[in-house]
């Protein structure tokens, strides 16, 4: 197999794995990046979610081929002091409870973000929607989210 | 009941403190479990070990064990709140330290939403011993009467004379001070309280919006090797044949082992079946997706949902085994009066945490190491210390943070596996659970069927309740051949009906097992609430009642119910029926229930529930629309668990159970054909989701001095039969069958 080469949180990292491996895998197997989770392999929960040249996609159904190129950031990479409005309005509000899928919601929600500055509801809900939590922090999400449209104002 | 006492530094988290720390142990145990032990050890309570440790380093830092698992309740962070508001610590010195399995701890399965009530009193009593070292430490040290010597933020102050010294600075000559006596203890008023009662962030929260917290699926050791297993679709079907040829060509697969299967019980034993072992998680899954493999059929390949609900349909139509009686239903219903019957039916579920079971094992040298996500790691201990054939302390198992568990993960049959699977192959495996292994192999929710029967007043009250429930037992779990409710399970809402009724009878019925059960967030209490709390509203409507007016009149006046029990923890927390209704009030008043009128697409409904020790009412808000599509816009949830430790985590967990209980209500079901689990991932197995999920809950919390109870579990049951009342004041339409899916269409 050929190594690959991907961007991911602007640096560049060779890889030797199969060219159709998911770059979730990549991620957390082979470069020990672990903040991006698996919650379903079938990108029905969005627990995987990272940003591919800016926009929201599940790592989990991405063959690391296709990221080739292309820049990749992980929760890891979002801010380097985790201070991304989205990240700060998370803690304002408390919003994880076990925090397993916390990092593909603050994922998306930062996705959001950048596409539509400032969000209604239903915006938030077509958004969101991908991203599953079992500790039904949902409410809580919201309110971050709409805080952190209001920071980047 | 707890002994405090110092314990050597080296007993601690490995030894991470200096020489001079102050290290304590609280001795302490659950209340039904002391009285248990203590007759088995003799009142000295020689036997027992410290459970509950602080130290005190001397550089100031204090370190909390936390000895419970934190599956996002935040009990990682409320434990050590308490120590840390007894002893006047500065939160910003304080570290949480997790503690690995062990007996010395007491309990550490992390279910039934008991840490804070099982556990706080010891963690009050280890602060205070500790302030009061301190304090006289620093009295023996200036010369002066302890009493002159306050400790408050960290320091030790001696106000007339100025002088004050630091914890740290204090903490080798508070170490060479004895232990006071519980009697000589002063614990704060609830008003000199600085973190007890307030908001507070838990301590993962940076690290988890950071993407750093570790679960179990992240845990990682050196020279690993990563596993998917292959298992029998029907539960005890034997490995009849299989081929990994084309499973071993697939890129970074190494070997196929195969785990044995179980035998009756299966309790928390692998399931058994075929794993691939390669050099990543992908690889793994791959390679198993290649193999080919055929089973054995077992006595459970019969099972069919469909005929099963209708088995327990029929059960629960005949007389069954009585559990609790008051009066004489028989009799008042001969009497030929107004009567009222209904039928209520829920499906099994599954737990569904975000995090797919998960372990590491590295089995060597006849000792075996393991990383899991586990709510009950001494279970961990036990089940590996059992597969393997080692003693359970050879077995050291350090616990992660959990991505969710909701009683799941007390069952550790996956780090099982990753055991079995190391000792085969000679390295460290880790077992990474796909989502379809995980809702296809779960210990589900039960499945039950509810039949109830009401004779009725002249205004509807009733006379006579009679209730029948059946389904298989979780105790199949431990027992192959239990075959009825235990009473554990009964006493989750069925024969503690708190109702003012003068006949009343409960009984059970008989329901085999066949596929593997456990306790579920709540457990039985989610489908005795569900029928309970529907009927009584069927009853306020057939009696044209408003439903909260008719629930506090069947409630009756505020009395204490006799469960029958002389335990020690049932007599710390009666059954109090004022407590009910006080919620039953709030709840009302705070979702604007008399101002709030139902209409065409629109409605409210309400339901009570005391569970865990906890009162909980749930005010819902519906809406409707014409294609039989539900939304939930507000859910209004008032409590009574005694004292809260952390209102903001107990305000999250019911905003959770709203969430958690309207999945229940609208669309998580689970069933069985040839045996098997029909569902494998979130597009089958459905759960709400943020456009599904009530969209605003406000919980509000009575301010009470009453012993703390539970939190994590009693928001859920009330929820289901509040959403279907509300569907009811709706639509007129009642559900009896849950989930409720397309039943509105």
């Amino acid at each position: 197999m050929p190594a690959m080469t991907i961007n991911v949180n602007g640096k560049e990292r060779t890889v030797d794995v199969h060219p159709d491996m998911p770059l979730l895998w990549v991620l957390r197997d082979n470069l020990e990046l672990t903040g991006t989770k698996f919650g379903c392999g079938m990108g029905l929960c969005g627990a995987c979610t990272v940003h591919l040249n800016g926009a929201a996609v599940r790592s989990c159904q991405t063959s690391v081929k296709n990221a080739v190129g292309k820049n990749v950031v992980t929760i890891e990479g979002l801010n380097a002091k985790a201070e991304h409005p989205v990240q700060v309005c998370w803690r304002q509000n408390n919003v994880p409870q076990c925090g397993y899928c916390q990092s593909g919601q603050i994922m998306a929600a930062a996705a959001l973000l950048k596409q539509k500055p400032k969000p209604t509801d239903a915006d938030i809900d077509n958004a969101m929607r991908g991203n599953i939590c079992r500790c039904g922090t949902y409410q809580r999400i919201r309110q971050a989210i709409k805080q952190a449209a209001e920071v980047n104002r | 009941m707890n002994r405090v006492e110092l314990v050597t530094r080296r007993t601690f988290l490995g030894g991470v403190f200096s020489a001079g720390a102050l290290v304590l142990g609280a001795r302490l145990l659950p209340l039904d479990a002391l009285a248990a032990t203590e007759s088995a050890s003799g009142a000295d309570g020689a036997a027992l070990h410290p459970s509950v440790y602080l130290g005190i380093d001397t550089d100031g830092t204090v370190i909390v064990v936390a000895h419970r698992s934190e599956m996002g309740t935040g009990i990682r962070t409320g434990l050590p709140m308490i120590v840390a508001d007894e002893l006047d610590a500065d939160w910003s010195k304080v570290k949480v330290g997790q503690a690995l399995g062990d007996v010395k701890y007491g309990s550490q399965n992390t279910d039934g939403s008991c840490s804070i009530r099982d556990f706080g009193d010891a963690m009050r009593e280890a602060g205070a011993t500790a302030r009061l070292m301190l304090e006289r430490a620093a009295a023996a040290k200036w010369g002066v009467p302890a009493e002159e010597c306050k400790a408050k933020n960290h320091e030790v102050v001696h106000a007339s004379s100025k002088r004050k010294l630091g914890y740290g600075e204090l903490a080798s000559l508070a170490a060479q001070q004895a232990v006071p006596k519980k009697e000589e203890l002063k614990y704060k008023q609830a008003s000199e309280y600085r973190y007890i009662g307030k908001d507070f962030p838990t301590v993962d929260r940076d690290d988890i919006s950071a993407g750093r917290g570790t679960f179990g699926i992240d845990a990682r050791m050196p020279g690993m090797v990563y596993a998917s297993i292959e298992r029998s679709p029907v539960l005890g079907g034997k490995l009849k044949t299989f081929d990994d040829q084309e499973a071993k060509k697939v890129p970074g697969v190494q070997q196929t082992v195969v785990i044995p299967g179980f035998k009756p019980p299966h309790a928390f034993q692998a399931l058994g079946g075929v794993a691939v072992i390669a050099n990543n998680t992908w690889s793994a899954m791959k390679g198993r997706e290649a193999l080919k493999v055929e089973w054995e059929s077992s006595e459970h390949a019969s099972y069919e949902s469909a005929e099963y609900k209708k088995s327990l349909l029929e059960t629960v139509r005949k007389p069954q085994k009585v559990a609790r009686n008051i009066g004489d239903v028989d009799a008042e219903f001969a009497k030929g009066g107004k009567t009222h019957e209904a039928e209520y039916y829920v499906p099994h579920l599954s737990h569904a945490p975000m995090e797919p079971p998960a372990a590491v094992a590295e089995v060597k040298d006849g000792k075996a190491v393991v990383w899991a996500a586990t709510q009950n790691p001494q279970a961990v201990q036990d089940t590996v210390a059992a597969a393997l054939g080692i003693n359970k302390k050879d077995v050291e198992c350090h616990v992660t943070l959990l991505g969710g568990g909701f009683g799941r993960k007390s069952k550790p049959d996956y780090v099982a596996e990753a055991a079995l699977l190391s000792k085969a192959v000679g390295k460290p495996v880790k077992v990474s659970w796909s989502r379809e292994d995980d809702i296809r192999f779960d210990y589900y929710h039960t499945v039950s069927a509810m039949y109830i029967k009401a004779a009725v007043d002249e205004k509807g009250k009733p006379t006579a309740w009679l209730q029948r429930c059946a389904f298989p037992s979780m105790m199949s779990t431990f027992s192959a051949t239990a075959s009825a409710a235990s009473g554990g399970e009964l006493g989750m809402g069925w024969t503690n009906l708190p109702f003012d009724i003068p006949n009343h009878r409960a009984e059970n019925g008989p329901a085999q097992h066949h596929i593997r059960l456990g306790w579920l967030r709540s457990v039985a209490n989610i489908q005795h609430a569900f029928a309970i709390h529907s009927f009584v509203d069927e009853l306020a409507n057939l009696a044209k009642r408003d439903s909260v007016e008719y629930l506090l009149d069947v409630l009756g006046q505020p009395r204490k119910i006799d469960l029958g029990s002389r335990s020690p923890l049932a007599a710390k927390y009666p059954l109090e029926t004022g407590r009910l209704r006080n919620v039953i009030e709030l709840a009302a008043e705070r979702s604007g229930w008399a101002k709030n009128k139902s209409s065409k697409g629109k409605g409210f409904g309400i339901a009570a529930h005391w569970s865990f020790l906890t009162y909980v009412a749930a005010v819902v808000q519906v809406e409707v629309d014409d294609k039989g599509k539900v939304r939930i816009p507000r859910v209004d949830i008032a409590l009574d668990a005694g004292r809260v430790i952390s209102p903001d985590r107990v305000r999250a967990q019911f905003e959770g159970a709203s969430v958690f209980g309207a999945g229940i209500a609208l669309m998580n079901e689970i069933t069985a054909a040839a045996g098997a689990v029909q569902q494998s991932n979130f597009h089958n197995y459905k759960v709400a989701r943020i456009d599904e999920a009530p969209v605003e809950t406000r919980v509000h919390i009575v301010q009470s001095e009453a012993p703390p109870a539970g939190v994590g579990e009693p928001g859920v049951p009330p929820m289901a039969p509040a959403i279907c009342n509300a569907i009811f004041a709706a639509t007129g339409k009642r559900i009896r069958d849950l989930p409720i899916k397309k039943q509105l269409a």
